[in-house]
């Protein structure tokens, strides 16, 4: 009987750990859904953005408040992870506070926790007086209703939760500590927890034992579900920040990828040697090219990846020009609906073995030519974005479609581009007249 | 004003030590040959050897690929490449941050490369080779703000050399809330400067109007034919034409050495 506990812990531990990598299965399955891009060169440079950038939330403090309290957070999810490793192989050895030994570093460690407990239960707070006392605008944008806006306050609740659950947990134990529990060692330094444990003085330690207890099971299967969460959660970013600033673009944002297949067309057609009645080669597995993109299998992995990766922290969208006009364009929409799309296509695989056409794509669907069209290709989304997710290559990518596949340009667009087709400059202008300038005045 | 051509250099057996891309604003649009005007007349007073392609110069197709227009964009680099290899071009410079962009940023792989100048990098040179002297009695202590244009700013990192020819000229320079890279785009990009903005509640041009008139400036100076459209276009909706002048950088400097 003694070893319930145990089993009851192991088990869920597999479970919980069991859903959470097929569900990282899933995700990888969907990035992998997109275009293949080479982005292995320049490794050294890669590895530097990652830890600046990833790690060391360098493009974070850049708005200092919201950077360092998401620093402190970060820290200190993190570090009380150390806490976790704990915390499990007690629940599987049936042992209590199993790295006692360690003494005065033992001390060092659960004192250092409580700290950062205590701090992120703070910053949390701050996090939710921004968002919903204070009410940046950014949180408030159209798209941050219903899920994305209970999203961002479910994570809150599930820190707070978590951390005064590992708090009052110790404050037990203090307790105990003091009665001489048997099993319940003296170890630990407990900051924080010190001036909550006298509001337990007195109770039996029959009950104390079964509140502590409570809160400790009650903990690590809310770390459990957190865990789990993740995958349906703008959170995802705590892990996918670190390959997506690995793999993000290193060129200049000013360059824009030149279409290879368009080259060759193109070299054929000024070619004066090419034989113009010359039939292409015949191969009949040959995929017809599609320029640009209209659904997500259309877009790069990276792209992909971008999406899974956004935070809907909305900081592209607070300095995008065309947002700031009341234009129905927001480059973090633009992220969240590849996603939705790109998760739609996922549910769909699942279920039929396969994608099966369900009359939908990414474009129209989910981002409209509106949306598309109001861009102006600033890149202060992509300078803005705190883990380098770049929303203008797919606002790009989706242009072209439109343009190339569709021949779906606005109309005075279409009037600029028939005018540098026909005379060399985006507006009426003979060419003939190119240098007058130099004699007017 | 002498303007050689490409052709007439070749005529001639000559090589000059740049050439100046015009763009098509620059050289159609009633504005910004004014800035076309002020720039060849600085490259006249530091004795830069320079020419022009002329009637043989195209759009570099940038707005077309910005509008999503692949195979235009590509069938008007590659004839512009064609006519610049075959002049054996070595550096182009010029006064539109979008030619700037694309000729040195995305030409290389179509089979163009070249040394490209941004006109306020390539005056910044010649100010370090002591080519150009500024001076600084006419805009003494004029107050001037800089809006930096997307394609040279942001898009390719040149914060400085527009803000140092500046701050030369004896202006006393105040900087906007939103400035360098976190400076807000004038409206123009991304072909949007050819078609009309969709619905909003307001127009770009006049937001990044109001940032500027924040810091109550003389001139608000520019570096980009659209970017300087756009402002002027918004210091008119303001009512601040009478104040506030929108002016090319190489126009300030036209003006401060009386050229
Ligand atoms: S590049 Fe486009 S989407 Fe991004 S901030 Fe600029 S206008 Fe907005
Ligand atoms: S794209 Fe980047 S800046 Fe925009 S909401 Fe997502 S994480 Fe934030």
């Amino acid at each position: 009987m003694q070893y319930i506990p145990n089993i009851l812990f192991a088990i869920l531990l597999i479970v919980g750990a069991g859903f959470f990598i097929k569900n990282i299965k899933k995700i990888i399955r969907n990035i992998k859904l997109g275009k293949s891009i080479d982005r292995t060169d320049n490794k050294s440079e890669r590895w530097r953005n990652m830890i600046n950038i990833a790690l060391g939330q360098s493009k974070m403090v850049r708005r200092p408040v919201a950077g360092i309290l998401h620093i402190i957070v970060y820290v200190g999810f993190i570090i009380i992870n150390i806490e976790v490793i704990e915390i499990i192989l007690d629940g599987l050895l049936g042992t209590h506070r199993l790295f006692a030994p360690l003494g005065g570093f033992y001390s060092f460690l659960i004192g250092s926790f409580e700290i950062l407990a205590f701090l992120v239960l703070v910053s949390v707070t701050i996090f939710w007086i921004r968002r919903m006392v204070v009410r940046i605008p950014r949180f408030w944008n159209k798209e941050m209703k219903g899920f994305p806006k209970n999203d961002a306050l479910y994570i809150l609740y599930f820190e707070m939760i978590l951390m005064s659950l590992f708090l009052l947990m110790n404050a037990f134990d203090i307790n105990l500590q003091n009665l001489e529990s048997p099993h319940y060692i003296k170890a630990g330094a407990f900051p924080i927890s010190q001036f909550i444990a006298p509001l337990f003085a007195g109770i039996a330690e029959g009950s104390l034992i079964i509140f502590e207890r409570t809160a400790w099971w009650i903990h690590i299967i809310g770390i459990f579900i957190f865990l789990n969460y993740l995958y349906y959660s703008k959170h995802l970013h705590i892990l996918l920040a670190f390959p997506n600033t690995f793999y993000a673009n290193l060129e200049l944002k000013g360059k824009f990828k030149n279409n290879s297949t368009v080259t060759e067309e193109v070299k054929l057609m000024l070619d004066p040697d090419a034989d113009p009645y010359a039939m292409p080669e015949e191969n009949p597995d040959a995929e017809i090219e599609k320029f640009g993109a209209s659904d997500v299998a259309d877009l790069n992995w990276v792209q992909l990846m971008n999406a899974y990766t956004c935070t809907e922290c909305g900081r592209c969208t607070s300095v995008c020009p065309a947002n700031l006009t009341g234009k129905e364009l927001s480059p973090r929409n633009i992220m969240m609906k590849t996603r939705d799309r790109l998760e739609e296509v996922g549910k769909n695989i699942d279920k039929n073995g396969e994608f099966k056409d369900d009359n939908k794509q990414l474009l129209n669907d989910y981002i409209t030519p509106e949306e598309l069209w109001a861009c102006t290709t600033c890149n202060a989304c992509v300078e803005e974005c705190p883990i380098n997710i770049d929303p203008l290559s797919i606002i790009m990518d989706m242009r072209q479609f439109l343009v190339m596949e569709q021949s779906a340009a606005p109309q005075e667009l279409n009037m600029m581009m028939t005018n540098i087709e026909n005379n060399g400059a985006p507006w009426q202008y003979n060419q003939m007249d190119r240098l007058n300038w130099k004699d007017e005045e | 004003m002498i303007v050689p051509t490409m052709a007439e250099m070749m005529a001639q057996g000559k090589q000059p030590e740049i050439l100046f891309w015009v763009g098509a604003a620059g050289s159609y649009d009633d504005r910004a040959k004014k800035i076309t005007r002020a720039f060849v007349k600085i490259l006249h007073a530091a004795k830069v050897d320079f020419a022009v392609l002329g009637t043989e110069e195209t759009s570099t197709g940038d707005v077309a690929k910005r509008a999503g227009n692949e195979m235009l964009f590509q069938m008007q680099a590659m004839m512009n490449i064609e006519v610049l290899n075959s002049y054996e071009i070595k550096t182009i410079v010029t006064a539109d941050p979008h030619s700037f962009n694309t000729l040195k940023n995305e030409y290389p792989e179509l089979g163009g490369n070249y040394k490209v100048y941004h006109h306020t990098q390539y005056i910044s040179k010649l100010i370090k080779e002591g080519r150009l002297t500024l001076s600084s009695k006419k805009l003494n202590n004029k107050n001037v703000t800089f809006h930096d244009p997307c394609y040279l700013g942001r898009a390719n990192g040149e914060f400085e050399s527009p803000r140092d020819i500046i701050k030369k000229l004896g202006t006393k320079y105040t900087e906007m809330k939103r400035s360098k890279s976190t400076a807000l785009c004038c409206g123009a990009g991304g072909a949007q400067m050819f078609k009309d903005a969709e619905k909003g509640n307001k127009e770009i041009n006049v937001l990044r109007t109001e940032d500027a008139i924040e810091v109550n400036p003389e001139i608000i100076a520019t570096a980009c034919p659209y970017c300087n459209t756009m402002m002027t276009d918004g210091v008119k909706v303001k009512e601040k034409e009478k104040t506030i002048q929108v002016l090319d950088i190489a126009e300030l400097i036209a003006n401060a050495n009386e050229l």
